[in-house]
């Protein structure tokens, strides 16, 4: 499971790609778990970044929920970006919308939860022309 | 094989009240915009070829029942107020004049699958049989609860038909009125059993009240060989993903769209959602039904999976 991270400041964004399905669901989750451990209080703010799943069945939306839970434990914030029409849908008829905090794409996510570390994000993150970051 | 649905609504059985049949008889009348029917005939061709499924007809409210018809004699899972519609039907048919025997198999005996046993008419005829399985070893002492004082006028003891029941053993495929029967241990408050009844190259699950955390791949790849090639798997589809993931984990019920995880996986013909929601009206049943099939559509493979949605009185011929 590819998953990309880029520090912008005091948020991290985490871009996993491909499908996560009930095959690839299990190494979505360990590849989250180190990062999930970092996600507390104020001084790391996760942004999940989406636009690169085109596919995720229920054992994703899964770990999406674990996620959330964990997060919400350690008093962190972790919010969702850029979800692909596909994704969208399956957010919607899975109620997913309902329970997460979902941004259209990234910057509008950081402009919410971390309105300090915009300025660094503007600054650094790479074009969305020139392709994912990595 | 023909499986026939008298009870498809889970926890409690629920009514269509006034608000909802006036809101159905308001879109009629606004789609028929002005338009004059010369027959009875001539209306019900409009509700069928103009009207939506939810408009013209209810999903319904009995809590779950369902029949299988093609094996010896009568076979039914589970006794909700669906099994009081069934006896009711079963006596207009005149059946109570003649000696009967039904198979009866029970996921589990909470309330909602135990409470149409007290006014299931043929229970109430000497020359009848009920036979009852399950794997529980609890089943008589849950109904002869139910029926004694102060919760019900008529003691079991009363009852004057010939009530059997007959432990099924876990893990072992019997063979009971000409059907060859698994069983599936299911994820839920006090255990539940699902059912896969097989029977001339025909397979149709029956696995409500179960709860699929996806936490344990040996535990879903059980579930998913249970299903696997099934013609039709009757699911427990009563809550959202969302829901049954968090404010309603551990309540022992599933999602639809796990259920459609799990079929497409299994290989399934058909889908069936099953032990809707209380809360949910008929609107809101149809529009989960069309999400689902949506559902279907985005995560479909290279097995096409056909996606129902249970109401009482409809039928399924495999």
């Amino acid at each position: 499971m590819v998953v990309d991270e880029q520090s912008f400041a005091n948020v991290l964004v985490v871009a996993p790609r491909g499908r996560i399905d009930h095959q690839s669901a299990d190494a979505f989750g360990d590849a989250l778990a180190p990062i999930l451990a970092r996600c507390e209080g104020d001084s790391c703010k996760l942004v999940l970044d989406l636009s690169g799943v085109d596919y995720m069945s229920s054992v994703g939306l899964r770990e999406l929920m674990l996620a959330a839970k964990q997060a919400r434990a350690q008093g962190g914030t972790l919010v969702m970006s850029s979800l692909g029409s596909t994704l969208r849908e399956i957010f919607q008829i899975s109620r997913f919308d309902r329970v997460f905090t979902v941004f259209e794409n990234v910057r509008d996510a950081i402009a919410d939860i971390a309105p300090e570390a915009l300025p660094r994000y503007e600054r650094d993150a790479p074009d969305p022309a020139s392709g994912p970051a990595c | 094989m023909l499986i026939r649905f008298w009870g498809t609504r889970g926890s409690l059985p629920v009514s269509l009240n006034a608000a909802g049949v006036r809101r159905k008889v308001r879109t009629a009348l606004m789609r028929a915009d002005g338009r004059r029917f010369g027959s009875e005939a001539e209306a019900e061709r409009f509700m069928d070829e103009s009207l939506d499924f939810t408009t013209c007809h209810t999903w319904g409210g009995n809590s779950p029942c369902v029949e299988i018809e093609g094996g010896d004699g009568y076979v039914l899972c589970d006794m909700g107020t669906g099994l009081r519609a069934f006896g009711q039907r079963f006596a207009e048919g005149g059946g109570l004049s003649r000696p009967t025997t039904f198979h009866i198999f029970m996921s589990h005996v909470h309330w909602d699958h135990i409470m149409g046993l007290p006014l299931f008419a043929p229970a109430y005829v000497p020359h009848n049989t009920l036979l009852i399985h399950g794997c529980h070893e609890g089943i008589e002492h849950a109904l002869r609860r139910q029926h004694s004082a102060p919760s019900f006028p008529v003691d079991f003891d009363q009852l004057p038909s010939d009530i059997r029941f007959i432990r099924l053993e876990h893990g072992v495929t019997h063979e009971v009125a000409g059907l060859s029967i698994s069983t599936l241990r299911q994820d839920h408050s006090g255990e539940s059993y699902g059912y896969r009844f097989e029977r001339d190259g025909k397979s149709v699950v029956y696995a409500t009240d179960a709860e699929h955390r996806l936490d344990n791949a040996a535990d879903t790849e059980r579930v998913v060989e249970f299903f696997r090639d099934a013609d039709l798997v009757i699911f427990d589809a009563m809550y959202s993903l969302a829901d049954a993931t968090s404010v309603k984990q551990d309540w022992g019920h599933s999602s639809n769209v796990i259920g459609v995880d799990l079929c497409h996986r299994a290989r399934v013909k058909h889908y069936c959602m099953f032990h809707h929601e209380p809360l949910q009206d008929d609107e809101a049943i149809h529009r989960v039904w069309r999400e689902t099939q949506r559902y279907e559509e985005l995560m479909r493979e290279d097995h096409a999976l056909r996606v129902s949605s249970s109401w009482d009185g409809m039928e399924i011929r495999l």
